[in-house]
């Protein structure tokens, strides 16, 4: 069954229809173009699919697509325009991405974190990207990324 | 001591003017990875795209009574679907690119499956939904085989056989020995001047890779009857090489793009992926995409392979040791894969960074009805490192030593002959252990502070060596018997078994399939191909040789 879903997709309105049963993800990555978001499980374990909905981290893979209708979607994409958020040019500094897969939706999750929790504890930053997987860094350049992204935040 | 030492390496080159060590230094792909523009193989869109899954094994080992793909062939969204005899050449080894191994592993089962998941049909759809869909109503009858899952069982006389390419069960290595093995030096003349006698047992499990990217491929129809095709390998031209090979098509009619890899680990180098989707786009004449989920990716991706290892050191009262028995075991899985390759690395590793004057390693690779083994981070040699220092710890309490003032007397130096009677050079064992041991606030003995890896050397000679001729376990005469053919010249020895397409045509007509297709400019079917140059005739054909096979590089 086809059904019409308007959203906003990075601040931008679209309108398009999607099937039932189709994911979220296949619908940014398929119909949208908006590759930011990775498939690497698609059953809500590794967190590559972060986006945020209405300002809430979710699982694109897990999110059924007609259920965005009237909602805010963002990617990793909203976060680089038109300037790099700070996280990104963290992420670069502590060499926190290695293969780059997990790197979109660990910045959503961070991003996500940040905004509402400006001054996260270590223990913060870890439960917060605690659904996000990495296999090349062993983590500890993100989190530091992310920390060092607080410390500026809140002292600026 | 500080960080720095042996200095006196690589003196003429270094500025010690370090630029990127210890800086914050950006990596040059690093802006593409934070704003997810990154192209990985999966981010390239096409239109008309068609998705590939595969019927998979239940059993881990099975006899293939029929496959009915009829109610299949009629869903929604089924646009045709793969089957063994589709594969120009369905067998193959990865490493026949560098004429190591016999080809053993098909694209696609047609007799038998070995391992659970091996694929058997591989179907071809507009979407994804309809190719799990009618993958599901493929009915494929299997007689169930006993299988074997541990490598000792796997040895043993009336183990079945896992892969019919080497009976017994493991793999030949230059085409005459059961095993890989390395002699050096008299261990047992060795072993019975030891003061102590150390023996250990080591077993290390199978680890999957588990990049975040699951592995896949897509390939597209180009001009000039080319196919693009891409994809995440870690090896890009053995992909190539090896999707020519099985394809039976002209390299250059082949157009690998590949890119980011989202983590590899080992596990994108064994071409598994690439040969379906590109020959999808060849039958198909539209992009074919095939990527496997996460549940094919952790059980059906080849992991590192098991091993299992037993050590035996003969140690001198004052620690020094003496000689070294190896014997290991790696479990390849149904196939070879690299594990070959793993087991020649691991012995051109022995006996581990030490001196030692006596070494003998008799390693097999062996075949059980497991996942298929491959590259996996330091595969051959990390294992039997593990095994090696948990030996090291075992011989120092043995000796009444520390472990670093054992190891120190047992490192290698700078002109010992090693077990692979190659000179060390460039040594620092030495020095980081005692580096090691500041930082750890070990309190080493002035006699071990002073020691360097420059001067020591005890051992600048190949030792008197004691060689033997080793035991055959069955299996191996019963490979020679059915592949070789005495009188026969190299060109004759085509493949025995499966590749040759008579060898494989399909009796009736009733499929939709055609005959096996060659999709070569001009049909060439393998064994009319020119045969490779024929080596000069041996004097005496007192020993048989294996008929060797040559990727289509060679051939052409």
């Amino acid at each position: 069954m086809t059904t019409p879903v308007h959203f906003t997709h990075n601040g931008r309105p679209v309108s398009l229809f999607t099937e039932a049963g189709e994911s979220l993800l296949s619908l940014l990555r398929l119909k949208l173009g908006d590759q930011t978001p990775k498939y690497g499980c698609g059953q809500g374990g590794c967190g590559a699919c972060s986006v945020r909905i209405d300002g809430q981290l979710r699982l694109a893979c897990l999110t059924l697509a007609e259920t965005v209708d009237g909602a805010e979607v963002e990617t990793v994409a909203a976060l680089s325009a038109p300037n790099l958020d700070p996280l990104q040019e963290a992420f670069m500094d502590h060499f926190a991405a290695q293969c780059g897969y997990c790197t979109p939706g660990m910045i959503v999750a961070a991003r996500t974190l940040l905004d509402t929790n400006p001054r996260p504890s270590r223990d913060e930053v870890i439960e917060a990207i605690s659904g996000n997987l990495c296999r090349c860094t062993g983590y500890e350049p993100i989190i530091d990324a992310i920390l060092a992204v607080a410390a500026q935040e809140v002292s600026a | 001591m500080s960080l720095d030492f042996r200095k006196d390496l690589f003196a003429d080159e270094r500025d010690d003017n370090l630029n990127v060590v210890g800086k914050p230094i950006r990596r040059q792909d690093i802006l593409g990875h934070v704003t997810g523009t990154s192209p990985f193989f999966d981010d390239n869109k096409f239109d008309n795209l068609l998705h590939l899954k595969c019927v998979r094994s239940p059993h881990h080992h099975a006899r293939i009574v029929s496959i009915d793909t009829a109610k299949a062939e009629a869903m929604p969204g089924v646009v045709r679907l793969l089957r063994g005899r589709d594969v120009p050449v369905n067998l193959n080894t990865l490493l026949s690119l560098l004429d190591f191994g016999l080809d053993d592993e098909p694209v696609l089962a047609e007799t038998k499956v070995s391992y659970w998941g091996e694929p058997i049909v591989a179907v071809i759809a507009t979407s994804e939904q309809a190719a799990l869909d009618a993958v599901a109503a493929v009915e494929v009858r299997y007689e169930e085989l006993p299988a074997v899952f541990d490598v000792e069982e796997a040895l043993k006389p009336g183990a079945p056989t896992v892969n019919e390419t080497y009976p017994g069960n493991h793999f030949v290595f230059y085409e005459n020995t059961d095993h890989q093995r390395l002699r050096f030096g008299d261990t047992e003349a060795r072993f019975a001047r030891a003061a102590h006698i150390v023996e250990g047992r080591y077993q290390l499990t199978p680890i999957e890779q588990a990049p975040m990217e699951p592995n896949g491929a897509i390939a597209a129809p180009e001009t000039n009857d080319r196919f693009a095709c891409y994809t995440p390998t870690q090896g890009l031209f053995f992909s190539v090489g090896t999707c020519a090979k099985v394809l039976d098509v002209d390299l250059n009619r082949l157009h690998f793009i590949g890119g980011t890899v989202g983590g590899g680990f080992g596990g994108k180098v064994d071409s598994v992926c690439e040969p379906l989707a590109i020959l999808g786009a060849m039958l198909t004449r539209q992009p074919v995409r095939y990527v496997l989920n996460r549940a094919e990716e952790m059980q059906v991706s080849a992991p590192r392979s098991a091993e299992l290892w037993e050590i035996k050191d003969g140690i001198a009262e004052d620690g020094r040791i003496l000689a070294r028995e190896f014997k290991g075991w790696f479990d390849a899985g149904a196939y070879t894969r690299l594990t070959s390759y793993g087991v020649v690395k691991c012995t051109g590793h022995l006996p581990g960074p030490y001196t030692i004057p006596a070494v003998k390693s008799d390693i097999w690779c062996v075949f059980t009805n497991r996942t298929p083994a491959t590259a996996m981070r330091g595969f051959g040699v990390l294992g039997v490192d593990f095994a090696i220092e948990r030996q090291m710890d075992k011989g120092a309490r043995a000796a009444g030593l520390g472990p670093m003032e054992y190891r120190l007397i047992n490192a290698y130096r700078d002109g010992d002959m090693k077990a692979t009677r190659r000179v060390a050079s460039n040594t620092a064992l030495v020095e980081c252990i005692q580096v090691a041991a500041e930082k750890a606030g070990y309190p080493l003995a002035p006699e071990y502070k002073a020691m360097t890896s420059m001067t020591g050397a005890s051992l600048t000679q190949i030792p008197e060596t004691v060689t033997d001729s080793g035991r055959r376990p069955a299996g191996y005469t019963a490979i020679e018997k059915t592949e070789v053919s005495p009188g026969l010249g190299e060109a004759a020895q085509v493949q025995p078994t499966p590749a040759a397409p008579v060898a494989r045509a399909r009796t009736g007509g009733a499929s939709s399939l055609p005959e096996r297709p060659s999709y070569a400019p001009q049909p060439a079917p393998p064994q009319a191909a020119p045969p490779p140059a024929p080596e000069p005739p041996e004097p005496a054909p007192a020993k048989p040789r294996y008929s060797r096979y040559s990727s289509s590089i060679r051939r052409r």
